[in-house]
């Protein structure tokens, strides 16, 4: 029996903007070229605020979103896929970089315009349009795949400019002058390749602006998610897809900062102020773990026949946004520094200095920090259980998940693990896993 | 002749029990070829590597999800089986998230007394990467040094370098015979000398190699050589697989394995630098693991050397299923080597391999290569 509805809701106010930021960013990387400027392709988490240094028309592509764009659109998906592996790849390597590279061999990209001339994904009515080739790589690398995604995108396209940040100097427990000036001085040599690359000479100062952005971004982001602490939820984790999504296009966009800071974030205040809730009939609260299937995403309204809202993850919360420990105990949103740029190698410190503590990137030295930060998690967001994707399509963030189970049982949370793959839709079984849901759910004590 | 290495090898847990009895030192294990062991010999322990028994096993299911390598499970499965319970340590370097797994899964459910996570620098192609890991170098000297109780002297990192640097040049020497027309060794004998190379103290291991090589100086193997085999992909110590091949009328003459030569390859070079940054220059600059080798890919013309030196008629391409990093190398290896006339055979390898079913397609291969003979 679906639980009767208890609070108020109402559609997101700036949904339709945030849309709007989405497809911009896609439609200025397409077009990039016409408009006399550049692309550039790399990773959701890559230091972006390096190459808006060059100039105001410089435009990316981030992967993972993108990919994630293809494995929404199903049909795309699979011919992506199965082009990769013709090519002799496995089937068992990072889903994303699959779409990814598919959509390069077969020429496709996933927006295009429609009849009418408007800007659109394919799978609302695009005419195709080929991969727009982009004129250098600037990736990061911590998980084994970043650095050798883009070596094989090189190889594919014959040949691209690219330049790799190792920014895996272990855990932020630990963070040292030595570990972050390894960093930056790549970030140095990255700047000499790109003006080398490009031609174009190196603003610091549009550096500077752009790593204000990601300080908003990231902990404007965080202090978004941070308000899902109330009951009823202001935000379920389906709509925050689209939402932290900004942030992985372009942490160090000025419209991302912007949206999340002047829109975004007024208006989940807002929201949580008048208990207006995501989900009316809120009466148990999960978060998830890992990408979610794309595929899929209906296995979260599936939820909400129960009354169970996902209230987000350690994955939508710590993917971008910075949080830090607040003086009673609890997590918060990063303050951000408060500090003037004056030269390029201080901006670079400064910038190094505050993403190497980003929350997704802390399990990658040890799986028992992730574990107590999920345990954090579950305790402040109030949750009931939680239920963890065994991610099959990304290694990088299923690594430890086993044991993130044990811990959270071990602290008294249930956990519903579900097997399955973010952008590879042949690895999921919807009907088993809203089977196992029905039971977790049951569990949890809904009738 | 290689009695002895096998015998270490096969009881490499009795090895480490006497050493310990025999030195009152301490043994740390470790999971990853970039772990710099000459800090640890320095201060007295010994480092053995961690390695799979190949049996199937039901016990790492819940710490490790089941897409990541068998060997990784393997290895943890080494520990939760209490089979490494002499361990006074247990230490990782930053490779491949994979093993990775074994090591922080290891250290919550079988403590040690010491334990390490060495942050190895990635992007070795950095001019600033040596920097780096010589300043991870001297915190982790100073707690190796806190842990043993004992100063690590200037000397004491000279003669391990010493040690360390000798046991590389004489498996360089033993890799240097297999170049012959008519090798003295086996690859499956050569995989025994390896192994047992990375679980026992190096002193002893290094006496045992000079007595091999003075008998390999004039042995004439009577076997039949058959196709010049090369082997390459992810860690592998499947001796049993080995054999097989070896029994089809082929010899491996040479590997890129973490379990063979890209554990030994190079020397650390004490070229004025101090003895700290000379040994990390050694893991720097030593041949890649896939996981480190970007944004060039320095291993292809290394392989494709190897081929070239070692007379290569065909490359076996292993790998341990689900490790990503070397699939996502084996494509551009592959292309390379058939770029280069050099034919290959792609096999994936679990913790146990089907025996049967490989020697088939092997079979096959060598008919493939012997081609010209056939007909």
């Amino acid at each position: 029996m679906v639980p009767e509805d208890k609070y108020p809701t109402e559609q997101l106010k700036s949904w339709g903007k945030a849309k709007e930021i989405r497809m911009k960013f896609y439609q200025d990387y397409a077009e990039a070229h016409d408009k006399g400027g550049l692309r550039w392709a790399g990773g959701a988490w890559t230091f972006d605020a390096i190459p808006a240094g060059l100039g105001d028309d410089v435009y990316p592509i981030t992967s993972e979103p993108y990919s994630a764009t293809i494995a929404f659109d199903r049909d795309l998906s699979m011919e992506c896929m199965e082009a990769t592996e013709v090519k002799g790849y496995p089937r068992d390597l990072c889903a994303y970089m699959r779409n990814y590279w598919g959509s390069i061999i077969t020429d496709k990209f996933a927006f295009g315009y429609n009849k009418d001339g408007e800007f659109v994904p394919r799978f609302a009515g695009a005419k195709p349009i080929g991969f727009p080739k982009p004129d250098f790589i600037w990736q990061d690398h911590i998980c084994c795949s970043h650095a050798k995604w883009y070596q094989v995108v090189s190889d594919l396209e014959g040949g691209i400019p690219m330049f790799t940040v190792d920014n895996a100097v272990g855990p932020s427990s630990e963070i040292t002058d030595s570990k972050i000036k390894y960093v930056v001085e790549q970030l140095k040599d990255g700047i000499k390749f790109l003006e080398k690359t490009t031609g174009r000479d190196y603003d610091d100062e549009l550096m500077y602006k752009a790593i204000r952005n990601h300080f908003v971004s990231t902990s404007k982001w965080a202090e978004i998610c941070e308000l899902n602490k109330a009951i009823p939820a202001p935000l379920d984790e389906k709509s925050i897809y689209s939402l932290y999504v900004l942030g992985t296009l372009q942490k160090a966009g000025k419209q991302v900062a912007d949206y999340y800071e002047k829109d975004l974030l007024p208006e989940v205040q807002d929201r949580v102020k008048r208990g207006i809730a995501a989900v009316p009939n809120e009466k148990f609260r999960v978060m998830s773990d890992t990408q979610p299937p794309w595929s899929f995403l209906s296995i979260f309204r599936y939820l909400e026949k129960f009354g169970c809202v996902s209230v987000g993850s350690l994955y939508t919360f710590g993917l971008i946004g910075q949080w830090e420990v607040k003086k009673d105990g609890t997590w918060g949103a990063k303050t951000i520094p408060d500090v003037e740029f004056t030269s390029r190698d201080q901006a670079l410190y400064e910038y190094v200095k505050y993403e190497l503590h980003k929350p997704e990137w802390q399990h990658f030295y040890s799986c028992h920090t992730k574990s107590d930060m999920m345990i954090r998690i579950a305790k402040e967001w109030k949750l009931s259980g939680v239920m963890l994707h065994y991610n099959r399509g990304c290694e990088g963030l299923s690594v430890g998940i086993a044991e993130n189970r044990l811990a959270l049982l071990d602290a008294g949370f249930p956990v519903m693990a579900f097997e399955g793959n973010n952008a590879d839709e042949r690895e999921f079984d919807e009907a088993r896993t809203k089977a196992k849901i029905n039971a977790f759910m049951e569990t949890l004590g809904a009738k | 002749m290689i009695e002895q290495f096998k015998q270490w090898e096969e009881n490499r847990h009795d090895y480490a029990k006497e050493w310990k009895k025999k030195n009152d030192g301490k043994v740390i294990g470790y999971f990853c070829t970039y772990v710099p062991e000459e800090i640890l010999y320095a201060a007295g322990v010994l480092p053995v590597r961690v390695l799979g028994s190949h049996e199937p096993q039901d016990v790492t299911e819940p710490h490790i999800f089941g897409m990541f390598c068998p060997f990784c499970r393997d290895c943890l499965a080494q520990g939760l089986k209490n089979r490494y319970k002499y361990l006074d340590g247990l230490m990782i370097a930053q490779s491949c998230l994979h093993i990775r797994q074994a090591y922080t899964s290891w250290i919550k459910h079988r403590p040690v007394e010491f334990e390490k996570f060495l942050c190895m620098p990635h992007k070795v192609q950095s001019p600033h990467s040596y920097e780096f890991l010589t300043d991870e170098y001297k915190v982790f000297l100073k707690e190796v040094e806190k842990w043993t109780g004992k100063k690590i002297t200037d000397k004491a990192l000279k003669d391990a370098i010493e040690v360390y640097n000798e046991n590389r040049r004489l498996m360089r020497k033993l890799y240097e015979l297999r170049k012959k027309d008519n090798p003295p060794v086996t690859g499956e004998e050569v995989m025994e000398v390896v192994m047992a190379m990375q679980m026992t103290d190096k002193a002893e291991h290094n006496k045992e190699l000079k007595t091999l090589l003075a008998k390999l100086e004039n042995h004439k193997s009577n076997r039949e050589v058959g196709s010049r085999l090369m082997i390459l992909g992810s860690e592998d110590d499947d001796r049993v697989f080995i054999n097989m091949v070896e029994s089809c009328g082929a010899t491996f003459v040479v590997d890129d394995h973490c379990t063979g030569s890209r554990y030994f390859w190079n020397e650390v070079e004490n070229n004025g630098k101090d003895l700290l940054a000379s040994i990390a220059a050694r893991y720097i600059d030593r041949i890649p693991c896939p996981t480190k080798d970007w944004e060039e890919r320095k291993r292809i013309p290394h392989i494709l050397n190897m081929c070239k030196e070692w007379k290569v008629d065909g490359v076996i391409i292993m790998q341990q299923k689900f490790c990503d990093p070397h699939e996502l190398d084996f494509v551009p290896i592959k292309k390379a080597l058939e770029v280069a006339g050099i034919p290959t055979l792609f096999l994936e390898f679990d913790v146990t391999v089907p025996v049967g079913q490989f020697k088939i397609r092997v079979e096959a291969f060598l008919e493939m290569i012997g081609e010209e003979d056939l007909f």
